[in-house]
């Protein structure tokens, strides 16, 4: 079973997602930001695909995009920092990224190495749902892996209920019109959450865009299954602390009771 | 997986010209896109439009802009060469047909909020001079790269009531100014209309401005008609930045194989120089700013810096249809590089008593290097004025 889909299955509490970028703060950090989300309690870590035009990001992971690239991160590389710790990640991997360095890669090259690293998910903000079915659906299902699509509170039902019927894993609902980082984007959204409540969707929905802390963390909680945070944890990466004190403090921010469960390898 | 569309002028249902074009954005513009995707074909074609269009293009632009034969020109390369006189606009420059189109359009839509992109200014400006006559909250962004070469655009967006804001990321030109609208754009999706500058873009924007900018081609039909007794030129000649003046100017003769469609990209340093801005050449198929296109970028897909004297043509990609016409050999695409666009520019200042914007001297550049019969009517768009360029001319006087 696709790891989402048993995270989902079994969840008794909000769901955490941590969204960070390969190859930052250092090229080979990749691997030691996964290792230490799993460890401090993330229950899926997503990590994002560099690239030079980041259209639906705001300036801080823009900024992380630019020094992942100047520390010369390749998806060839991602792939390869992900193989090498496959056998300790048990929590699920998303990958996060803009089209255009997925094409040059190759779409089913992509998919194979994804499902090699053990990948249980991909989200491609600009892929369109059309693309998707005409080009490369048949290849993600060949993968077993998820494609998971976006929705916001503009999105029409017809659309949801679309973007929820060709995803896998869960859904990510932006909390709304807004670039990463928008610290306004939680504001003011319940009955578009409440909407997405009671559509019953095939998938559980993740809320992302401007979650930053416990409050906003809790507010996705109370409508959905759980919260997306990327923005404030690539600002606490780029804090001076090491890596793993940095994420402890980060997770315990957002969690303070959270128990973690030790990680069976 | 191909989209074969019907012809080379028009996109299909998706935006595709042959392999490319599409849009492909976020979520988040799914809505505006698709807003425009339904509205732009019917709300042009209503007679209220067309005809508050044309009122504005005859007495605010003042077109039609003049056919003007270049005598002197003509005899230095021993042919008839014609040209098209964009630089007339008002404003200055061909940018300016789109603008009145799109923000009528927007108009249309009730939107109240518009911003745009631009390279030279030229863009900007003619996009801060419709706001300021419709009244309209306009916010435009240029690359500090651009902010500081175009210096003269700069203050007459602001004098036109316009808010220009730097965009510092990448390059800090063209291709940096439109990530940063796109991210305005998605920040105030429910008010804001973004006027794309050039046949780029999601589906409909590089239809749709190839359409307001075909006016450029009717004229040359009718001009040429009444002049030569030949509607039909023996090439038409212009700049490639986005491609919109070279949509513009070759519209109405993409389906006439007769007539030889030359398109001119910025070499800036040479193509092998590693400092250029030629895409046909350097390029290769990837997404860039919502469409499939032809795009300068590594071999893991992050975009390259250009580079071009001219900031409006210091851009990595080039819009669909132009990505077609390469493919498909419709259009010959050609490139020149900075310093021969420099001597193009003092030439016909000298000869003809034009100085034109860096970006059209790119086309002019190109009578260098093709062989024209004595007979052969050569048309080139002179897509903008020189003004905003004369401290770029004086360093190099
Ligand atoms: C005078 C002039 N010509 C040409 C261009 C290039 O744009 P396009 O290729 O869309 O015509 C510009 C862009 O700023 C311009 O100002």
């Amino acid at each position: 079973m696709n790891k989402l889909d048993q995270l989902f299955k079994n969840k008794k509490e909000p769901v955490l997602n941590v969204y960070y970028t390969a190859g930052f703060p250092e090229l080979e950090s990749t691997t030691e930001v996964a290792l230490s989300l799993q460890k401090h309690g993330a229950d899926i870590i997503e990590i994002g695909i560099p690239y030079s035009d980041p259209i639906a990001d705001g300036p801080v992971i823009q900024q992380s995009n630019m020094q992942a690239i100047a520390n010369g991160i390749s998806i060839a590389k991602i792939f390869e920092q992900l193989e090498s710790v496959k056998s300790q990640l048990t929590v699920p991997v998303v990958l996060m990224g803009y089209l255009n360095p997925v094409l040059q890669f190759g779409m089913e090259r992509f998919c194979a190495a994804a499902a090699r690293a053990g990948i249980s998910g991909v989200i491609l903000p600009d892929l369109p749902m059309y693309e998707y079915e005409k080009f490369y659906e048949k290849i993600f299902r060949e993968y077993k892996l998820h494609l998971i699509f976006l929705v916001t509170p503009e999105t029409g039902i017809g659309r949801i209920e679309k973007a929820d019927k060709l995803s896998g894993g869960f859904l990510y609902a932006v909390s709304s019109s807004a670039t990463t980082g928008n610290n306004a984007a939680m504001n003011g959204q319940e009955v578009y959450f409440k909407k997405l409540q009671q559509l019953r969707l095939k998938n559980s929905f993740l809320i992302g865009f401007g979650v930053r802390d416990k409050a906003t963390f809790d507010l996705a909680g109370k409508y959905a299954a759980g919260a997306i945070i990327g923005t404030a944890y690539i600002k606490a990466l780029q804090s001076l602390k090491n890596i793993d004190q940095a994420t402890a403090e980060f997770l315990q921010s957002i969690r303070p009771a959270h128990i973690i469960k030790p990680v069976n390898i | 997986m191909s989209h074969r569309s019907a012809n080379l002028l028009h996109p299909d249902q998706h935006g595709y010209y042959g392999d490319f074009g599409g849009a492909f954005v976020p979520e988040m513009l799914y809505p505006n896109v698709r807003e425009l995707q339904e509205n732009y074909l019917k709300i042009t074609a209503t007679k209220k439009f067309r005809s508050a269009f044309e009122k504005l293009l005859k007495d605010y632009v003042g077109r039609p802009t003049p056919l003007f034969y270049a005598e002197n020109l003509s005899r230095q390369y021993h042919t008839n060469i014609y040209l098209k006189r964009e630089d007339l606009c008002h404003t200055g420059a061909h940018k300016i047909n789109n603008t009145i189109g799109q923000v009528l359009l927007a108009e249309a839509l009730g939107k109240t909020r518009i911003i745009a992109e631009t390279g030279a200014g030229q863009h900007g400006v003619a996009t801060a001079t419709v706001c300021a006559l419709k009244g309209l909250e306009c916010v435009v962004y240029m690359g500090e790269k651009d902010i500081e070469r175009q210096a003269p655009n700069v203050a007459r967006m602001k004098m036109l009531g316009a808010k220009v804001v730097p965009a510092r990321s990448g390059s800090k030109t063209l291709k940096d100014a439109t990530n940063e609208a796109i991210r305005d754009w998605i920040n105030h999706a429910a008010d804001t209309y973004y006027i794309i500058g050039s046949v780029v873009g999601p589906h409909p924007y590089p239809d749709m401005v190839a359409r307001f900018q075909s006016v450029i081609s009717r004229e040359i039909q009718k001009q040429l008609k009444k002049i030569t007794g030949n509607e039909l030129p023996s090439y038409v000649i212009a700049c490639v930045g986005g491609g919109s003046n070279a949509a513009g100017a070759f519209y109405h003769f993409i389906e006439e194989k007769k007539v030889k469609l030359v398109a001119v990209e910025a070499a800036g340093l040479g193509i092998k120089s590693g400092m250029s801005a030629a895409t046909t050449q350097l390029g290769t198929t990837g997404i860039l700013h919502g469409s499939k296109s032809l795009l300068m970028q590594t071999a893991d897909g992050q975009v390259t810096e250009p580079h071009s004297i001219s900031a409006g043509l210091d851009y990595p990609g080039i819009g669909p249809l132009h990505a077609n016409l390469y493919t498909s050999k419709r259009a010959e695409f050609l490139s020149a590089t900075d310093g021969e666009a420099l001597a193009a520019a003092f030439n016909l200042s000298k000869k003809e008593g034009i100085i034109p914007a860096l970006e059209s001297a790119h086309a002019l550049a190109v009578l260098n290097n093709k062989k024209f019969r004595k007979s052969d009517v050569v048309v080139i768009c002179l897509s903008g004025r020189g003004d905003k360029d004369l401290a770029t001319y004086m360093d190099n006087l």
